[in-house]
């Protein structure tokens, strides 16, 4: 499939990593499917069973420090002609950024904590600091992203219509941009979430009306209006003649939240080694099989206890896509005994440092924006699982192209 | 009582407005409550907030708190009010009956709570209320209220925790200036369970109110033994031809419904139970009828789970996953039993919020779909 390699490009490490030795896959068999099902299903009851006053506790605290970083980031601009004032109050407000849209905002609105019957906690009404209206990141995400985790041309989240992420997205020369677009995303990554449930791929295509795009529109603009009259119009006004450095503040916090929360978001699911699914081999999901897909294509960062905090943990993805609704610091406690599970069946557990996860996604930005014949195979241990239907998931160098891949690029075409 | 309460002068409610709205725009998306309250809890603007200011456990079976609310109450004497504590972590809510402190202008509240073995939230606040502790009040309810003007002649009769009405509607009548005879029969298992005695006692000390207690079980008061009709003909004999106001557990109410329904008085009776029946949930139970209060589409239930049924009934409520992951379908049960698919777990608490997805109704539901 590869032999086209060109020679020159195995000598970047960067882009072509090792030798490209394809292991042998493993395979799962259907009782081993079902007794993952049947040991997480436990996992989860036994988790649910336990929650209780110290959960409750736990998010009021880091409720808490995010107001206390914002309420001091705020405030330190107002004395931010002293340079050290200005640096303090913008990485405070950036702290509080981070942790309102990752520990409290996306773990919230998962409806982890809906058991509390708080209603200021309750996952359909909560909102966070982000343009990105909640209601509309809910469906994208808790609904098409969670439930179709990896299958491409379901599960919008692989590439987010705009890249190439994986070798099942059929190559087209706008993917030369790769690079380019991921950047830009990352430092306009509140904006694109905002825009992501427009589908703006299938809007140039023709496949979705953008008669369709007015309701999402009509949320955007009560959304992020008050977002940026907030951060670009009132606070800068309230420290009268320090609008300037205010505002330009203001939008330091929200890039730095915004590079922060890109670089966590996509070692969720894009590192070497995430699996992705076709539509035919996920039709018709028992419990077990809807399970081992969220193992297979999620993977983790290692880090310590306030690394985690700090990226809501996201950090244990694998432990978030199996149990999206629970408390998320509870991950923690949680991973080994997925980890021991994973050993147990012989399935890959993907975890690794921050730095090792996010080379492994920017070599991947990178490897993809090139025609797949220019670059080698990734090695990956890829899963077989057996299924009562004749189709089976993993085999990486047949599916490109058995299925339209649904990306800016192919609609375009 | 109402006519005490003061009213915040427009000029006060159009500044506070003005505040909160200024308020929201530098707290946006959250509410400016969720930042106050970290300053402190009693500084919420769109929610009633109080503190425990005292934890009276002198009676047998049943704790006395008086609360100190963020902002006036405004009630009627006899009606209830919503309260939300938190026990290992949920937040469960419960209607009591207060009574105003006299002079608190509204804001001073007292309330009692039974103990019951199998009352989560009765249990927490017998066992573990403390001073300082936040609760949230919420919606008055209850009809359970004296007439306008206030008949001459009165007659209470109340069992157990069931006092705590009466006690507020006498010292509303006593803060109006009412002179009217009043009789009070209470009944408490011993001397000992007789619970809010001080109140009770300067009730007693009105010139027009007479107290009458019934012990169920011990010794001393005037009465000895379950209500019945010879405990009236000793001390009302003239029950049937007076208004009467009877609160107590459920049992004890129907004791006296049936009464005053034999002697044909019962246009002189309000009553009012403070304990649900007890109704003991078969989760296999698919009777009963489901309301779906949104869109006002009642059917049959069919066991099914709510998001089958009211898409059976041809309504299009917003979902998902339809495997409770996603909780997009969330909705409001307002009363009735479901039971989650997945787990056998089931619940009754009104006013939840659950995934229709995963729960199937068990008898009579009502979702706001």
């Amino acid at each position: 499939m590869f032999g086209l390699s060109l020679s020159f490009l195995r000598s970047v490490p960067f882009l072509s990593g090792s030798a490209p030795a394809k292991p042998e896959p493993v395979v799962l068999g259907r009782d081993a499917v079902e007794d993952i099902g049947r040991e997480l299903d436990a996992l989860r009851d036994r988790t649910v069973a336990s929650l209780g006053a110290e959960d409750r506790e736990y998010i009021y605290r880091i409720i808490k420090v995010q107001r206390g970083f914002e309420v001091a980031g705020r405030g330190l601009l107002f004395v931010g002609f002293l340079p050290p004032a200005w640096v303090a109050g913008v990485a405070a407000l950036g702290v509080s950024k981070i942790l309102d849209n990752m520990e409290i905002g996306h773990n919230v609105m998962h409806g982890q904590y809906d058991w509390m019957r708080e209603p200021a906690l309750a996952s359909r009404e909560f909102e966070w600091d982000t343009v990105c209206p909640a209601d509309q990141w809910r469906h994208s995400h808790n609904y098409m992203h969670h439930t179709y985790t990896n299958i491409v041309g379901m599960d919008r989240d692989v590439g987010y219509g705009i890249l190439r992420i994986d070798p099942a997205q059929n190559w087209h020369p706008y993917y030369l941009g790769n690079p380019v677009y991921a950047t830009a995303l990352m430092l306009l990554f509140e904006w694109g979430v905002m825009l992501h449930d427009a589908e703006a791929d299938r809007l140039v295509s023709g496949e979705r009306s953008w008669r369709d795009v007015i309701p999402l529109a009509r949320g955007w603009w009560r959304k992020a209006r008050r977002q940026v009259l907030k951060d670009y119009v009132v606070f800068p006004l309230l420290t009268g003649p320090m609008f300037v450095p205010t505002l330009v503040g203001n939008a330091a916090a929200n890039l730095i939240r915004n590079v922060w929360a890109f670089s966590i978001i996509f070692c969720g699911h894009f590192p070497s080694g995430v699996q992705s699914f076709s539509v035919d081999e996920t039709e018709d999901e028992t419990r077990g099989e809807w399970y081992v897909r969220q193992l297979l294509g999620s993977a983790d960062i290692s880090g310590s206890r306030l690394f985690h905090i700090m990226s809501g943990n996201l950090s244990h993805q694998i432990e978030h896509h199996l149990f999206p609704d629970l408390p998320a610091h509870r991950y923690a406690q949680i991973a080994p005994e997925v980890q021991a599970l994973c050993e147990k069946h012989g399935l890959p557990y993907n975890t690794g440092g921050l730095t090792r996860q996010i080379v492994s996604v920017w070599r991947k930005i990178f490897r993809y924006a090139l025609p797949p014949s220019w670059v080698s195979a990734e090695p990956e241990v890829a899963v077989l699982i057996e299924r009562a239907q004749p189709t089976v998931g993993g085999d990486t160098d047949s599916r490109h192209t058995e299925r339209p891949a649904g990306t800016l690029a192919t609609d375009i075409v | 009582m109402i006519a005490h309460m003061p009213h915040p002068t427009p000029s006060r409610s159009i500044a506070r407005k003005i505040l909160v709205k200024a308020l929201d725009l530098m707290s946006t998306p959250h509410h400016p409550d969720r930042y106050l309250e970290l300053a402190d809890p009693l500084l919420t603007t769109a929610t009633t907030r109080a503190r425990i200011t005292n934890v009276d456990r002198t009676s047998l079976g049943s704790v006395t708190l008086t609360l100190r609310a963020s902002r006036p109450l405004r009630f009627r004497p006899g009606q209830c009010v919503s309260m939300s504590v938190v026990v290992d972590g949920v937040r469960h809510t419960r209607t009591f009956s207060p009574a105003e402190v006299p002079g608190s202008r509204g804001r001073g509240v007292v309330l009692t709570v039974g103990f019951r073995p199998d009352g989560r939230v009765s249990r927490h606040l017998f066992e573990h209320a403390a001073v300082g502790d936040v609760v949230e009040l919420g919606g008055i309810s209850g009809d359970f209220v004296l007439p306008e003007p206030v008949p001459g002649r009165l007659l209470f009769v109340s069992g157990g925790t069931g006092i705590t009405p009466v006690l507020a509607m006498l010292s509303g009548l006593a803060a109006a200036g009412h002179t009217g005879a009043v009789t009070f029969v209470h009944y408490a298992r011993t001397a000992e369970h007789v619970a809010r005695r001080g109140d009770l006692d300067a009730a007693a000390a009105l010139p027009n109110v007479e107290v009458v207690l019934a012990h169920t079980r011990g010794g001393g008061g005037h009465l000895h033994g379950r209500f019945e009709r010879a405990h009236l003909d000793a001390v009302a004999p003239w029950f049937a031809d007076t208004p009467t106001f009877a609160c107590g557990p459920t049992g004890f109410v129907d004791r006296i419904r049936d009464l005053y329904e034999d002697v044909g008085a019962i246009d002189m009776l309000h009553t009012e139970s403070f304990e649900p029946p007890v109704v003991t949930i078969d989760p296999a139970d698919v009777s009963g009828t489901v309301h779906f209060a949104g869109s006002g589409v009642s059917v049959d239930n069919s066991g099914g789970t709510l998001l089958d049924q009211a898409e059976a009934a041809g309504l299009t409520p917003e979902h998902g996953c339809r495997m409770g992951i996603c909780h997009t379908c969330t909705a409001i049960r307002a009363s009735g039993c479901t039971r989650d698919v997945r787990t056998g777990e089931v619940d009754s608490e009104p006013g939840t919020r659950i995934r229709i997805c995963v729960n199937a109704p068990v008898g009579d539901v009502a979702v706001e779909i």
